[in-house]
């Protein structure tokens, strides 16, 4: 082996500080794997540990120990993810009351918390308790009035300040990798591509810290998207531990996904909706076993995050609700009407965020990172503070949005005007009309609504981690809610209308208008995402009813049909082209007549194609092609007059071994001929000891014609993951096409730039 | 025997930085798991509303969640024994459980985690470049597709010869190695733009 030299056998415990030496198997940054290679060295690797099996009981031990170790590895990366998603939730509700006030018994303790034991709370005053107080009545000793609120507002915005500026700060100095979602390059990379350093361990550290203190800062984002790429992390770490899964990056891919699944299932508490997720959104391949292992880490990870118990109830998400009131036919309409909401508010966030983030690339507005994140910061918290619904944590206006109205809440949403004489029991409340703190609510909702919209399509993107799903869900609800106001208010003034008068009698409970501020967040997080199967499970796990199905369906459906209307791209595929990452999706339909032999190169007019020949070159020739030239590999032929095809050679692997030959054979030098049969060709005597590089020779390259249609080709490419592809022509090799070709020319035919496909 | 050397040396590698890792989840594992319940971290929560001229309270108890109901917990009872169960239908009751050991434990190791990134950020920045200003060792990093492989076939020999020897010099290596990394990824992100935009 190559490094086989260089290992004196001190294996002290600081060897891992040594730089690690590139192995022949090993791929280069920014390089695609390839795909059949690592399916072959894992059936290969297989059958020896099989073979070897038979031998003695400790080989045996060793073959079950093998089959067993994804499934540990899968234990592993459970109990991590779910540790994780704990500590995050449990600093973030901490640090998100910390900007208004803290606890003076104990500094830990989030408003919650502090307020747990109290008995001076009174079904008014719910929220108060002498324990918690806020940064007025502490500094200054003033509760209320007008200068109280001035220093709690200033407050609000030095702590909220002093957050993303730590956030930021942190990235940049030590991990810039760990910005932005995650989820555009953790799909790229499960299709094959290498990026060294974005599943490491500082990029874990740091997007688990900064994450939490980008959440209490106020921005309008979320935790998901990271979340996910927090949890493949994880998968990185644990698989880099078993040699089955750190040699072979095709199984490290399996591994992957299973954590990418795991991850969402912490983010949501649902752990079918996050194997879903990762079937339908992340992963390339996902074979059968993947999927089972996927279930088992999820279920870990979401039993650990319950034992851990963040939310002090035994619940995994803070916007768990379970009513069962039952919905109506009729409802279907506004619900459809709230899934164009979704699907227009889709496309309108994709096409501004995809537009502010290309400014952001090209012009001078991305040389000032730190100084952008500290003017949105300032922005979202000079807007955020007066509005109480968008002054709190999205998620609790998520969760209270979508609680139903009790006879015991407290909110101004909530303020109807009662009947005296009711003795209803708590959860049939009829249908009331509004009193004025519900019509102050209406407004004050429909501010934070187009305040959200907006400043979303600034934040998403820029150097701190964010996620989109909670902002998306709470554009949604707050929509829905109102919606659900509207219909409920209609209901109950119009009730002799047609369209009441069948289910809704008056003294009834018709109208739920938390179960329509769900529909809204399932339509607008489908119109951004454009998931289908998994939104709908997320969403009826989130809530526990399975009868809401019909109506989360009816609203994904048609937010997915307005929105692909528009634009067939969900957000993580816009940001995917915009960074021109070289993925081949397999959502796609290419649909278009062109030939091999219109994609391949040398088109007319290019030089000819580089080739290695089967024994008549020097090893100074060879050399001095791989210098000239960049790229990745070369076809070899029989000569240069027969252009019959023999194999496929790396770039990568001649170097080495062209390095490897000089340093420790005998005998060869520039002169030496280079062959790749299996005995050494004729040579005149007295010339230099040739090179046999038949091992690094790959003789099974795949060729298609040059009729084939390109149609055929990209399937497949697609279907076997491969990186370049052979034209022939009744057995002479005529060109080559590779991956970043069939990209350039599925955006040529789609009209798009095609040389934004900047990796190779 | 080399072979055995070899890979005890690549598994001492990997699992030298793992154990870093391990420790921490058995630091934190632990606790929740052997959290006794206190008497502060249980309790049953009762919410009655206003009822006739009653006013709306809160009543908090320290009960099972079998004796979680408004007839254990609603003490004293405001209305007489005819009115209890109307009163009752009213009120909403939950049975809520915290772990204030896990609570206190994740923040403070949060904190300590922020604090050490903090000292080793203000370390980086402002420290290093002093210390490292007399060495003159500053390797300015090839920007753009230099052909590496070029280098790789005609240069030197990669220093692998001249091994670092004591621990010291090798956590330079490493950190030296580590600092080169962050540059490029940050040259990747923020500069180039290649990535992450």
């Amino acid at each position: 082996m190559v490094n086989a030299g260089d290992m004196n056998g001190s294996g002290n415990l600081m060897d891992f500080l040594d730089e690690p030496f590139p192995d022949v198997g090993t791929y280069e940054d920014f390089h695609t794997i390839d795909w059949l290679r690592e399916k072959s060295r894992d059936t290969d690797r297989h059958r020896k540990i099989t073979n070897k099996s038979k031998e003695s009981i400790w080989e045996f031990i060793k073959s079950l120990l093998d089959a067993w170790s994804g499934w540990v590895v899968m234990l592993l990366i459970g109990l991590l993810a779910g540790t994780l998603a704990g500590v995050i939730d449990l600093a973030v509700d901490w640090m998100t009351d910390l900007k208004e006030g803290v606890c003076l018994s104990a500094f830990w303790y989030s408003h919650e918390q502090c307020c747990w034991t109290s008995n001076e709370t009174t079904f008014d005053d719910r929220d108060k308790c002498p324990q918690w107080q806020k940064w007025s009545e502490l500094l200054v000793n003033q509760s209320e009035g007008a200068s109280a609120y001035i220093l709690n507002y200033f407050l609000y915005i030095m702590w909220a300040l002093c957050f993303a500026f730590l956030a930021v700060s942190l990235v940049r100095v030590f991990a810039p990798y760990a910005c932005g979602s995650g989820i555009p390059e953790i799909k790229t990379i499960l299709s094959g591509f290498i990026i060294r350093g974005y599943l490491g361990k500082w990029t874990l550290l740091i997007k688990t810290v900064t994450l939490v203190l980008v959440v209490s800062s106020g921005l309008s984002l979320g935790k998901e998207g990271p979340l996910v790429h927090v949890a493949c992390c994880c998968g990185n770490f644990f698989s880099s531990l078993f040699s089955k899964y750190s040699k072979n990056e095709g199984k490290r891919r399996e591994v992957l996904s299973a954590a990418a699944a795991a991850g969402v299932s912490v983010a949501f508490g649902a752990p079918i909706g996050g194997v879903l997720f990762s079937l339908e959104e992340v992963s390339y391949y996902f074979p059968l076993k993947t999927l089972w292992r996927s279930f088992f880490a999820a279920l870990v990870a979401a039993f650990t995050l319950r034992s851990i118990n963040p939310f002090g109830n035994s619940r995994l998400v803070l916007f768990y609700v379970e009513y069962h009131t039952p919905w109506y036919m009729a409802e279907l309409f506004p619900f459809i009407l709230l899934g164009v909401f979704g699907g227009l508010w889709g496309t309108l966030f994709i096409r501004c965020n995809i537009a502010w983030c290309r400014r952001r690339k090209t012009t001078r507005l991305g040389k000032y990172p730190v100084l952008e994140v500290i003017v949105i910061t300032a922005i979202t918290a000079v807007i955020a503070y007066p509005n109480p619904y968008t002054r709190r944590s999205t998620s609790e206006l998520i969760s209270e949005l979508f609680n139903d109205c009790g006879a015991l809440e407290s909110s101004q949403l909530c303020d109807y005007i009662n009947d005296p004489n009711m003795t209803r029991p708590v959860d049939d409340i009829p249908d009331r009309p509004a009193g004025p703190g519900v019509y102050t609510a209406m407004w004050q909702l429909a501010l934070a609504l187009v305040f959200k919209i907006v400043i979303t399509i600034f934040t998403f993107g820029m150097k701190i981690p964010s996620g989109l799903f909670i902002p998306s869900m709470a554009v949604g609800a707050m929509a829905g809610r109102m919606v659900g106001i509207g219909v409920e208010q209609l209901a109950y003034h119009h009730h002799d209308w047609i369209i009441f008068r069948n289910w809704c009698r008056p003294g009834a409970d018709c109208v739920t208008p938390g179960l329509y501020a769900m529909v809204g967040a399932a339509a607008c997080l489908g119109g951004v995402t454009r998931m289908t199967v998994s939104l709908v499970v997320i969403m009826f796990e989130l809530t526990g009813g399975l009868e809401y199905i019909v109506p989360l369906m009816a609203a994904a459906v048609t937010s997915k049909w307005v929105a692909d209307a528009f634009g067939k791209e969900g957000i993580y595929e816009a940001h995917i082209h915009l960074n021109g990452y070289p993925f081949l999706d397999v959502k796609d339909e290419f649909t278009h007549r062109t030939l091999a032999t219109d994609v391949m190169r040398p088109r007319r007019g290019e030089a000819p194609l580089s080739v290695l020949t089967q024994d008549s070159m020097t090893v100074e020739d060879v050399e001095t092609l791989i210098k000239e030239t960049d790229y990745n590999g070369f076809p070899v032929v029989v000569s240069k007059d027969s252009e019959r095809l023999i194999g496929f050679a790396q770039r990568r692997e001649l170097i080495l071994a062209i390095k490897n030959a000089r340093q420790r054979q005998d005998g060869v030098v520039s002169n030496s001929i280079v062959y790749f049969t299996e005995d050494p060709p004729e040579l005149p005597p007295n010339s230099p000891h040739p090179l046999k590089l038949r091992r690094i020779l790959n003789l099974s390259p795949f060729t298609v014609t040059d009729h084939t249609p390109m149609e055929t080709v990209v399937d497949i490419f697609r279907k076997l993951g491969l990186r370049q592809c052979l034209v022939t022509r009744s057995g002479r090799l005529l060109g080559i096409i590779t991956k970043k070709d069939v990209l350039r020319h599925m955006a040529q035919m789609a009209n798009q730039d095609p040389e934004s496909i900047m990796f190779n | 025997f080399p072979q055995a050397s070899m890979m005890f040396a690549q598994c001492t590698r990997k699992c030298g930085s793992s154990v870093l890792l391990i420790t921490l989840l058995c630091c934190i594992l632990p606790p929740p798991a052997q959290a006794s319940k206190s008497s502060e971290d249980i309790r049953c929560k009762c919410i009655c509303p206003p009822y006739r001229n009653i006013s709306g309270h809160i009543y908090n108890k320290n009960v099972s969640q079998k004796d979680c109901n408004c007839l254990h917990v609603v003490e004293p009872m405001p209305v007489p024994g005819n009115d209890v169960e109307a009163y009752c239908l009213l009120c909403e009751c939950k049975y809520e459980e915290r772990s204030t050991t896990t609570i206190k434990v994740i923040i403070i190791i949060y904190l300590s985690v922020v604090g050490a990134l903090l000292l080793y950020m203000a370390f980086l920045v402002l420290v290093d470049p002093l210390i490292r200003k007399p060495d003159a060792y500053t390797q300015p990093l090839h920007n753009e597709e230099e052909n590496e492989d070029a280098r790789s076939l005609a240069a030197a020999p990669t220093p692998s010869g001249a091994r670092a020897n004591t621990v010291l010099e090798r956590v330079e290596g490493a950190q030296q190695r580590w600092k080169r990394q962050v540059q490029e990824q940050r040259k990747t992100v923020f500069d180039r733009h290649k990535m992450l935009s």
